[in-house]
């Protein structure tokens, strides 16, 4: 049994002894600070807790964590992570990745990992842009966006990552604010909680290429009436008075009083619901759903695996070389 | 064994030292499985054998087209032989096109089988034949044995239940049968073959076995044939056990067993691909060796999720063709970069991009050896031969583990899909090579070098030990560093780790005297053919003497030495010169000659005597 995982540990305890190289500002200094709390408070334990990532600023994290830690290629977060995970399911394996890793030149992997539900967390953060590259338009940036490789804007229409991972038939999807620390918090629990994939998207500050494009939804003076938090079993609503809310009708979902709002269930048996829930964001005039999409039971991608060898091994007994060696038609020269 | 009982008996029995068959037909009609279960006979009869399945990629080209047609050919010997044959004793056509396109390769005076029941004028039209070439003369000069084997498959299948067209599926039995006969083989392999291929459908049991039964008795009732041959067992294969093997089920077999001697868990991420694919099926079916498979979403995952799975303290395995190397690549270069363990198994195919998936060829050589972005050295070993796949495999997982750094193993369609007979090893004497994980943190360092040069392989879950990896440059910690110096340290470590392997390979042995005017320098596949052509070279008074290369980056040590002994170094190859390019820079001052051949088949014996008498002759 390790040292560290009888005594509690704390945030600094998760702190790797490297030296962070983000810009000053940047929005993943908030979401690490909280990883890093969260890992101390939920009692992880560093030997068994694995931070795999692509390329991209998001994916020098697990440099940053005094865990185990792989920053691989880019976009090949997601198929790594499954190797890791499949060779040693008492891993606790967590993906960081960004837009442009994860919905650009790793979009197969993604979808792979969360159709095959390989019980990893995926934490996608979303800052609409690339900015290791410096700036150029990414697949979840806006129709129109003006950039050295978009002179006259781009004419792409963006991925909306959560439609994206519904999709996929994500058995959890949830979204996040970078400095929104009890909010994010609340999702990695759930997320942690959750046997499968859990695909959070994390809307993250780049303040040099994109600064504050979400301000409109996140800004303090707006966030009340731009932001709906999906509580599970909890009502649809928002609002600086709590007094708007959101329900389904037959014309679809549609915006209510707080009182006549319905009660969001990430568990029902289709992803329709969440899906139109997802889609809100593309009217600026409805506020931009944060919290837990979808959050559904399945099986298992490696326990699958595993059993599956399990089997084998009871029905036809530990394999032994030499019988493989030695088996079919054979015969002897003396 | 041919015994008076046997029907035919009273027809001669003559004696022969060695057979090549051919059977050719279109793809549905089961001609690789006909040339498999002659191969398997032939095996367990006791004859040495090789052989070379030749088929197209298309899985069904319309049926009757030239582009369909599916070839099977093996010899088969009382004496030790090494290749599948240059040219057919006897071709066996099953319909018009594979009679064209194979009738080149017969033997002059050779012996044709022709199914006559598939060339009516619509069978010679989808062959864009104009006459029928059995009655054009086209055929003058061999000697033909015409049999309606359409017909007579559903005569033997009178009382079958089985539908027309079903029956009709049946006459490539009947087709072995015949060929049963002629060479006087065995009826039971097959018939127990049957039994576990069709154990849910008896009805298929039945009815192939009673087409095999009556076109072995064909033979012999109906005359077809002026008598029946013998190809006695050999007496020359080393004393042992064998079994007929091919290729790829060796290099499966190899990584249960490799990474059972290194005590880690095998674990295979791959994505189908020709002609690797039955490597994944096969150890698919190896779950109860411990044996974990994953059918990635694409070759570059496949990869990852191996180097994942490296990462995790499994051993990784990934296996593939040329096209799949390619997408690999940049993963390669990551577990080069983070000295992790990998084994890469490549069995070639016929390129550039798709090229010709189901034909032979071994120009993924500089691929394999450089093709990486930046100094990316990676170990590359070459099966020769299905009976050297298994242990070479063991050498690579081996290497892999010992020197932490992922290993290319490269094979061909041709040792793939060839089979022969293999001497099973005792796996006693194979020296296991545990596997040691870094556990004690106390003055770890991840990049840290034992004398080998290499690195201790800590993995996750091991407390105290938590180390970050990555694809950017590191220092000895792992940590991110972009300090000139440490560059050059590393690139220099990385370099020097792969080039020590050299000492742990053995120099291979010259076949013929050590010193001379000219050696026959191979690699890969060509093995069989390169020393049926130094033998013949030799019966013709040449002197000329052989080597051929299993480990080929680094090269083995001592070979400066040998070759410096001779005149010349001819080297036959399936590519445009990739080994000559290779050996020229390493070893400049030696007379390399290539002799390349790109045609998608194995080189002619006569090939390879012809340039080696060339040279010697001036």
């Amino acid at each position: 049994m390790s040292e560290t995982a009888t005594t509690k540990l704390t945030r600094k305890d998760f702190v790797s002894d490297q030296e962070v190289r983000w810009c000053p500002g940047c929005g993943d200094y908030a979401i690490l600070a909280s990883m890093q709390k969260y890992m101390a408070d939920s009692g992880a334990d560093p030997a068994k807790t694995v931070f795999v990532s692509g390329i991209g600023c998001s994916s020098r994290f697990p440099y940053y964590m005094n865990t185990y830690g792989f920053h691989t290629i880019h976009g090949r977060a997601p198929a790594i992570a499954t190797g890791v995970k499949v060779a040693n399911p008492d891993l606790s394996v967590w993906i960081v990745t960004g837009d442009g890793d994860a919905l650009s030149i790793g979009g197969n992997h993604l979808a792979h990992i969360l159709r095959r539900n390989v019980d990893v967390n995926i934490l996608l953060f979303n800052n609409e842009i690339y900015g290791l590259t410096k700036g150029q338009y990414s697949p979840t940036s806006p129709v129109g966006t003006v950039r050295k490789s978009t002179p006259m804007g781009s004419v792409e229409r963006p991925f909306n990552p959560i439609s994206f991972a519904l999709g996929c038939n994500a058995t959890f999807v949830a979204r996040s604010i970078d400095t929104d620390a009890k909010h994010l918090t609340k999702v990695f629990a759930a997320a942690d909680a959750h046997r499968g994939t859990s695909f959070i998207e994390i809307l993250q500050n780049c303040v040099i290429f994109n600064k504050d494009f979400y301000s409109k939804v996140v800004d303090r003076s707006v966030r009340a009436d731009m932001t709906v938090d999906l509580r599970p079993g909890e009502q649809v609503i928002y609002g600086a008075e709590n007094d708007k809310g959101m329900r389904f009708s037959a014309k679809g979902l549609e915006k209510c009083s707080a009182a006549d709002a319905d009660l969001w269930d990430p568990t029902s048996a289709t992803e329709s619901q969440a899906y139109a829930i997802s889609q809100l964001d593309q009217d600026p005039d409805t506020p931009k759903p944060i919290g837990i999409f979808r959050s559904v039971e399945a099986q298992v991608y490696e326990q699958q695996v595993h059993k599956q060898v399990e089997a084998a091994v009871k029905d036809k007994g530990p394999g032994k070389v030499q019988d493989l060696v030695y088996s079919g038609d054979r015969w002897t020269i003396d | 064994m041919t015994t008076t009982e046997t029907p035919g008996a009273d027809l001669p029995l003559q004696q022969l030292e060695r057979v090549v068959i051919r059977f050719a037909g279109d793809s549905g009609d089961g001609m690789q499985i006909t040339g498999n279960q002659f191969t398997q006979t032939s095996a367990v009869f006791g004859n040495d054998l090789a052989t070379l399945p030749d088929f197209p990629a298309e899985i069904r080209a319309p049926a009757g087209t030239r582009p369909g047609v599916s070839g099977f050919q093996l010899q088969f010997s009382s004496k030790d032989i090494h290749t599948p044959g240059d040219a057919p004793d006897v071709l066996v056509a099953m319909n018009p096109a594979a009679l064209v396109v194979n009738l080149g390769a017969l033997k002059a005076g050779g012996t044709l089988v022709v199914n006559t029941g598939a060339f009516k004028a619509n069978d010679l039209k989808k062959a864009k034949l104009d006459s029928n070439p059995l009655e054009d003369g086209t055929l003058d000069g061999y000697r033909v044995i015409s049999v309606d084997i359409n017909v007579r498959v559903l005569d033997a299948l009178v009382d079958s239940t089985l539908s027309t067209k079903d029956k009709s599926r049946c006459k490539n039995f009947y087709t072995l049968g015949m060929m049963y006969w002629l060479y006087s083989r065995p009826l039971d392999p097959t018939v127990n073959w049957l039994k576990v291929k069709f154990k849910s459908r008896p009805e298929l049991i039945e009815a192939n076995e009673l087409a095999l039964r009556a076109g072995y008795n064909a033979g012999d009732i109906h005359e077809m044939f002026q008598g029946q041959y013998e190809v006695p067992k050999t007496e020359e294969l080393p004393a042992g056990t064998y079994r007929n093997m091919m290729g790829n089920d060796a290099i499966a077999m190899g990584l249960v067993a490799g990474a059972q001697l290194a005590g880690l868990q095998p674990v295979l991420g791959s994505y189908p691909i020709t002609p690797a694919s039955t490597i994944l099926e096969s150890l698919a079916s190896y779950k109860h060796h411990g044996v974990v498979t994953m059918q990635m979403e694409d070759e570059i995952a496949a990869i990852c999720s191996a180097i994942g799975a490296s990462f995790s303290g499994s051993l990784g395995i990934t296996t593939t063709s040329g096209p799949g190397m390619a997408l690999k690549t940049e993963a390669m270069g990551l577990a080069i970069s983070t000295e992790l363990p990998l084994v890469i198994v490549n069995i070639q195919r016929a390129g550039p991009s798709t090229g010709m998936p189901t034909k032979v060829e071994q120009s993924d050589l500089l691929q394999a050896i450089f093709g990486r972005n930046g100094d990316a050295p990676i170990p590359v070993i070459s099966c020769s031969r299905p009976s050297d796949a298994f242990e070479l495999t063991i050498d690579a997982v081996r290497i892999a583990v010992q020197y932490m750094t992922p290993v290319i193993i490269l094979s061909d369609n041709f040792i793939a899909n060839g089979a022969e007979p293999w001497r099973l090893p005792d796996l006693k004497d194979i020296k296991p090579f545990p596997v040691q994980f870094a556990e004690d943190p106390e003055n770890h360092q991840t990049f840290a070098r034992d004398e080998k040069g290499s690195r201790a392989w800590a993995r996750p879950g091991t407390p105290g030990m938590e180390f970050r990896i990555g694809g950017l440059e590191k220092d000895i910690d792992g940590n991110v560093s972009y300090d000139p110096e440490n560059h050059q340290a590393m690139t220099d470590q990385r370099h020097n780790k792969i080039a020590a392997i050299a000492q742990t390979i053995p120099t291979p042995a010259v076949d013929g005297p050590d010193s001379g005017d000219l050696l026959v320098l191979g690699w890969g596949s060509t093995v069989g053919i390169l020393t049926q052509a130094v033998e013949t070279a030799r019966e013709h008074g040449l002197p000329v003497s052989r080597m051929h290369l299993t480990h080929i980056w680094p090269l083995p040590k001592g070979l400066e030495e040998i070759f410096s002994n001779f005149k010349a170094i001819l080297v036959p190859e399936m590519n445009m010169g990739q080994l000559t390019r290779v050996l020229r820079g390493e070893m400049p001052h030696h007379n390399f000659i290539p002799h390349n051949k790109v045609t998608g088949q194995p080189f002619l014996t006569t090939e390879v005597t012809a340039k080696i008498e060339n040279i010697l002759k001036g």
